[in-house]
């Protein structure tokens, strides 16, 4: 190493002026896009999640539940988008968890930049990947014979309905990506805390069929809600108080859960 | 601002880590001047990257009080972070990404544009001979290149004060010389520089100033000739080409001093404090 080349750039006299919020929370979104590309693989749980369970689920109940698989579809479409796209939130707290493991953390913490920066950054790209995963089931969907009864704006509509609660529950696992010490552990428990909230609602099938006592559960839980928003939007009857509880649950999630995002973030040990 | 805070880079005053009953720190003070090398000296679990950490915001003090470069380290953050840099322990850049999309991504985190970022990158690469691999990712670099990548990624703007956390760690001697150069040449430049080691020899090339560190406690601080001659704190680390080597005289050294030394198998090393002028000279001997 020659010294005159080194010392050059050693230090550097100007310093740029600090960035906006939105620039540092897109830089981090850039950084999450590129490993996309390294690691292709990042991407199997949107694309091969919504395929299996649309093709598992509808031949596997469709018979048995509605008599026919071509109208069981209509039915159940809504609901496992509803869920694929719940289930894939998880994976925004395992690559949190992971950078905290490997250290690259640190380095992001001890910057100065608006510090809220990287988890938004790193769920602007969740929202974009969610996007992709209902793009391919809707695709497969129409594909196996589905039909939108309210059309293609009733799709879009449900669409964003779904990004938008999924955001909001993003921030759940934030939190615990950044206390679960152990990857395994974080699975395990994102894992436990998903299978009943999303098979204990309205998505496979009618609550009406169910013990009393598990209606009662089904009726509170909030993707029951999405899953009825979503199906009423498709299939065009009117959900206006659906869409009201998810908006109140969802900036609850946001309120809550953000904020105790940000202390755990910021006082991380 | 007063006369300490233009002389001092680093004062900490009493500072304590606990994790839960366990003390990592134990009421640290310490002033490090600015323009300096000052180094931390001691093996594994001292509470050396809990300090560090501490002083980079990274970790709330449980008890006492620092000055980072003139800043309050608790009530003025922010200001901390824009003066500091680190370089942890571990991975400090993403592995993933190329080292080029590292410098650039983080030339882009602390506002430079797309156009600066990129040449400030290409810049640094050059001065750290990294040019050949821009493009490749940093999971595929070597040891050395690791280093070099990480440090390059704590300097994209200036830091005045640099903290660099066992930067030769695990490294050929041919990597650590270049990895030693760069930190010289840092300091030749003005910035004032906090490392820990685990290497003797390394504190004793590098650091102006070094403190000794014992269970969150500083036992001993000064220039490496006053520590030399120092009675009480010899501390000696030897390091190993293997473990039987490494094993032999890890039993040696129990029966002369009738304590065992710290073994650090990871990085082959030994190291033994000793009381005894004495016995030290004939176990070195
Ligand atoms: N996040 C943490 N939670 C609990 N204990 C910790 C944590 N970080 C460090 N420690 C403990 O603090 C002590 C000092 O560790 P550390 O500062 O990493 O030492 P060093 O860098 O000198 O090897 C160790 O006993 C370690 O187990
Ligand atoms: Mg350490």
């Amino acid at each position: 190493m020659e010294n005159n080349s080194l010392e050059k750039p050693l230090i550097l006299e100007e310093r740029p002026p600090k960035t906006t919020p939105v620039n540092a929370a897109l830089t981090f979104a850039w950084r999450a896009l590129l490993r996309i590309r390294y690691i292709p693989e990042q991407l199997f749980d949107v694309t091969a999640f919504p395929i299996i369970f649309l093709l598992m689920f509808t031949y596997l109940f469709g018979g048995a539940i509605s008599g026919s698989t071509g109208e069981y579809l209509n039915f159940v479409l809504p609901g496992i988008l509803v869920m694929t796209v719940s289930m894939i939130t998880m994976y925004t707290g395992l690559d949190l968890n992971k950078d905290i493991e490997k250290g690259v953390f640190d380095r992001f913490r001890s910057l100065p930049i608006w510090q809220p920066a990287v988890l938004v950054g790193a769920l602007l790209v969740d929202v974009v990947r969610y996007s992709l995963a209902s793009t391919i089931m809707i695709t497969l969907g129409y594909i196996l014979g589905f039909r939108a009864e309210a059309g293609f704006i009733g799709v879009i509509l449900a669409v964003l309905v779904i990004l938008f609660f999924s955001f909001s529950l993003s921030w759940v696992w934030t939190i615990l990506g950044i206390i679960v010490r152990s990857e395994k552990a974080l699975m395990a428990i994102s894992m436990m805390l998903l299978f009943p909230l999303t098979f204990l609602s309205s998505v496979f099938v009618d609550p009406s069929t169910m013990p009393n006592w598990l209606q009662r559960f089904v009726e509170i839980n909030p993707i029951t809600f999405v899953v009825d928003a979503s199906r009423g939007l498709i299939h065009g009857y009117d959900v206006t108080s659906e869409l009201l509880t998810i908006t109140y649950i969802s900036l609850g999630l946001i309120a809550v859960f953000g904020t105790l995002t940000m202390y755990f973030f910021r006082n991380k040990e | 601002m007063n006369q300490s805070n233009r002389t001092y880079a680093v004062e900490a005053d009493q500072l304590v880590k606990a994790f839960g009953k366990e003390r990592a720190v134990d009421g640290i003070s310490l002033k490090v001047p600015k323009g300096i090398v000052y180094g931390f000296l001691r093996p594994n679990g001292a509470g050396k990257t809990t300090m560090i950490r501490m002083l980079a915001t990274l970790l709330k003090p449980t008890e006492g009080q620092a000055t980072v470069m003139g800043h309050d380290l608790i009530k003025e953050a922010d200001e901390v972070r824009r003066s500091i840099s680190l370089t942890g322990q571990f991975a400090s850049v993403d592995e993933e990404l190329s080292g080029r999309e590292n410098l650039v991504f983080i030339g882009r985190l602390v506002g430079f544009s797309r156009k600066e970022a990129k040449e400030r990158a290409d810049d640094l690469l050059a001065a750290f001979n990294l040019q050949h691999a821009a493009k490749r990712q940093v999971k595929k670099y070597s040891g050395g290149m690791r280093r070099r990548i990480d440090i390059a990624a704590s300097i994209v703007i200036s830091p005045e004060l640099l903290f660099l956390d066992k930067p030769t760690a695990g490294l050929d001697p041919r990597s650590r010389n270049e990895v030693w150069d760069i930190i010289r040449a840092l300091v030749r430049k003005g910035t004032t520089v906090f490392l820990t080691t685990q290497y003797l020899e390394e504190a004793d090339q590098l650091a102006d100033l070094i403190g000794v560190i014992d269970r969150g406690v500083l036992i001993a601080e000064g220039t490496s000739e006053e520590l030399k001659s120092s009675i009480g704190i010899r501390s000696l680390i030897i390091e190993f080409e293997n473990e039987k080597d490494l094993d032999e005289t890890a039993s040696i050294f129990t029966k002369m001093f009738t304590q065992a030394p710290e073994v650090d198998r990871t990085h082959l090393s030994l190291s033994v404090t000793m009381k005894d002028q004495s016995k030290a000279a004939k176990a070195i001997g």
